[in-house]
């Protein structure tokens, strides 16, 4: 595996660390072999592969939801935000009370939660939407809200499970936009799931082809745009150019 | 005063409970809301006309006179059973006691069922020991345990409040530890992720997302507990009359126009405890859950 990463913009140690970590399942299915990466605060890695290769397999592990069969992984810090393709609100809570979930679950004074969550509902975009329930929001306020949710705790270490694959283009491509916002104000450091090329190496600072079952990174690409990245970048020669290769690495590794 | 006021006015309970803001019904959805609940409510009552008049139909046409007492024509039934005022207080009275009956059993239930199905809801062991006998129970035929229950309890308000309880209690077991059950997996993960101790993933998951699966529940025990407290009721022949044993009474004097009368009454005791537990759970999830109960 030719390992192209460059030293990131933060050089101190890593939010979060793979080493040879593999997965095998109970019932013998074999999802990940011999993984290993580092992700840094203002890193944004996409991980793309074809369905099934055990992509989220790696965010599970990464958040300590499942065990590795084999191989360490390290966390600098337990405060991570993990967002899922649903927007997994609590359909009885209001969005304000959403957001205020996980610094409830923390325990964090209410005065101080109130304005986190504010806050963070300002951050998103849904200010004057605090008082409506999950039902009457589009996908793509849902998952604001889901973002916002995550804010609270301002971890270092965001995990994205193919979060806008379920929207239209156009909410995506306004999204993606915003993510990339965040990330720069944020500075947090991302592990990005995706079945989309152009929105990996869009909004990436590297990008990590993996091959089918049982899933093996194939080639890590360093994606040399500078931020804050124009919607327009998408139709540049290099742009296009850089998205073939990773096409082809992904189509190398399906044969 | 302007439309808008007008209907600030009119429907004030509406108003108040949608804080959005962006929600002020407009004059025109608000006709057709009426439009719609004038079809709601006009075709029950076209049926309720067509119902009354099959009914003086076989009342007078296909009855002979010498039968008519077997099916006594409605206007009849209204003057014997609520233009006497003593034929209006004893069934008033009975169904005073039945719904005590019904009434009691009904929340002891909710409260046994609740406890049941939350400890389900914690561990396969519990819920493995417990369901059987909860299927059990419910599958027995509640007939046959009256009799006994009457002979341990002596007949009174206490075993008919039992056979109440009994009869009523699987459906809130079943549906509270469905709608427990019902939370996705990624909810829970999120939990997890968060170091949710099992107390507040009880309280602030499973539970909020069981409401909707618990008043279903609760709305078919309601009408359960009214047959339990009506058949031990009609079965026991003892003690303070409730609608079970007038039934039984009006059956024994020929007293047709009552025993219309009490089956009235009856029917309405358990369409108001449906009606009423719809209302309330629709009152506490309208907001939130899509598929509004109906009943309301």
């Amino acid at each position: 595996m030719a390992d192209t990463r460059h030293d990131a913009v933060d050089t101190s140690a890593p939010v979060l660390q793979f080493r040879g970590v593999t997965k095998v399942f109970p019932d013998g299915t074999h999802a990940l072999s011999d993984i290993t990466f580092d992700v840094r605060r203002g890193e944004f890695v996409s991980i793309v592969g074809p369905s099934g290769c055990g992509k989220s397999t790696i965010l599970r592990i990464a958040s300590g939801l499942l065990p590795a069969s084999r191989g360490d992984v390290n966390l600098a810090d337990d405060n991570i935000g993990y967002v899922f393709q649903d927007a997994t609100l609590l359909p009885w809570r209001t969005v304000r009370k959403n957001v205020e979930l996980f610094g409830e679950l923390h325990k964090v004074d209410k005065e101080e939660l109130t304005r986190i969550a504010q806050d963070a509902i300002d951050l998103v975009g849904l200010t004057d939407f605090e008082d409506h329930h999950p039902r009457r929001l589009s996908g793509g306020m849902k998952m604001r809200v889901s973002l916002a949710r995550s804010l609270t705790l301002n971890p270092g270490l965001f995990l994205f499970d193919e979060p806008f694959g379920a929207l239209d283009e156009i909410t995506r491509e306004r999204l993606n936009e915003e993510l990339l916002n965040l990330f720069l104000s944020e500075n947090f450091g991302a592990v990005f799931i995706t079945h989309s090329l152009y929105e990996a190496v869009y909004l990436s600072t590297r990008v990590i082809a993996m091959s089918p079952r049982p899933g093996r990174l194939i080639q890590e690409f360093e994606v040399p745009f500078k931020y804050p990245r124009r919607p327009e970048l998408r139709f540049e020669p290099e742009f296009a150019e850089l998205t073939g290769r990773v096409s082809a690495a992904l189509r190398g590794g399906s044969q | 005063m302007t439309s808008e006021e007008k209907l600030l006015e009119a429907r004030p309970t509406i108003i108040q409970s949608e804080k959005g803001g962006t929600s002020i019904p407009q004059p025109e959805a608000d006709q057709g809301r009426l439009a719609r609940t004038l079809v709601t409510a006009a075709a029950p009552a076209g049926f309720f006309v067509l119902f009354m008049a099959g009914w003086y139909l076989v009342s007078y046409v296909i009855m002979t006179p010498r039968r008519r007492f077997l099916m006594p024509p409605p206007h009849e039934i209204i003057a014997e059973g609520f233009g006497k005022s003593d034929n209006l207080i004893q069934i008033l009275t009975g169904l005073w006691q039945t719904t005590r009956v019904a009434f009691l059993g009904l929340v002891i239930a909710i409260a046994i069922g609740l406890v049941l199905a939350t400890l389900m809801s914690q561990a396969r062991w519990i819920e493995n020991s417990v369901y059987p006998y909860a299927v059990v129970l419910q599958t027995v035929p509640i007939i046959a345990l009256v009799p006994l229950i009457g002979l341990w309890f002596d007949y009174n308000f206490q075993a008919r409040v039992i056979v109440s309880v009994i009869i009523s209690l699987f459906p809130i077991i079943t549906n509270t530890l469905f709608g427990l059950r019902s939370a996705d997996s990624s909810h829970h993960d999120l939990f997890t992720l968060h170091g949710a101790t099992r107390m507040t993933r009880l309280r602030k998951l499973m539970i909020p997302g069981s409401v909707p699966a618990m008043f279903t529940g609760f709305r078919i025990s309601a009408g359960l507990s009214v047959i339990g407290a009506i058949v031990s009721d009609f079965f026991f022949r003892q003690g303070a009359p409730g609608i079970g044993r007038l039934l039984d009474i009006y059956r024994l004097n020929i007293q047709m126009e009552m025993l219309y009368v009490a089956i009235f009454w009856s029917s309405m005791l358990g369409v108001v405890m449906f009606w009423g537990f719809g209302m309330a759970g629709n009152l506490l999830t309208r907001k939130w859950h899509d598929a509004s109960l109906a009943g309301g």
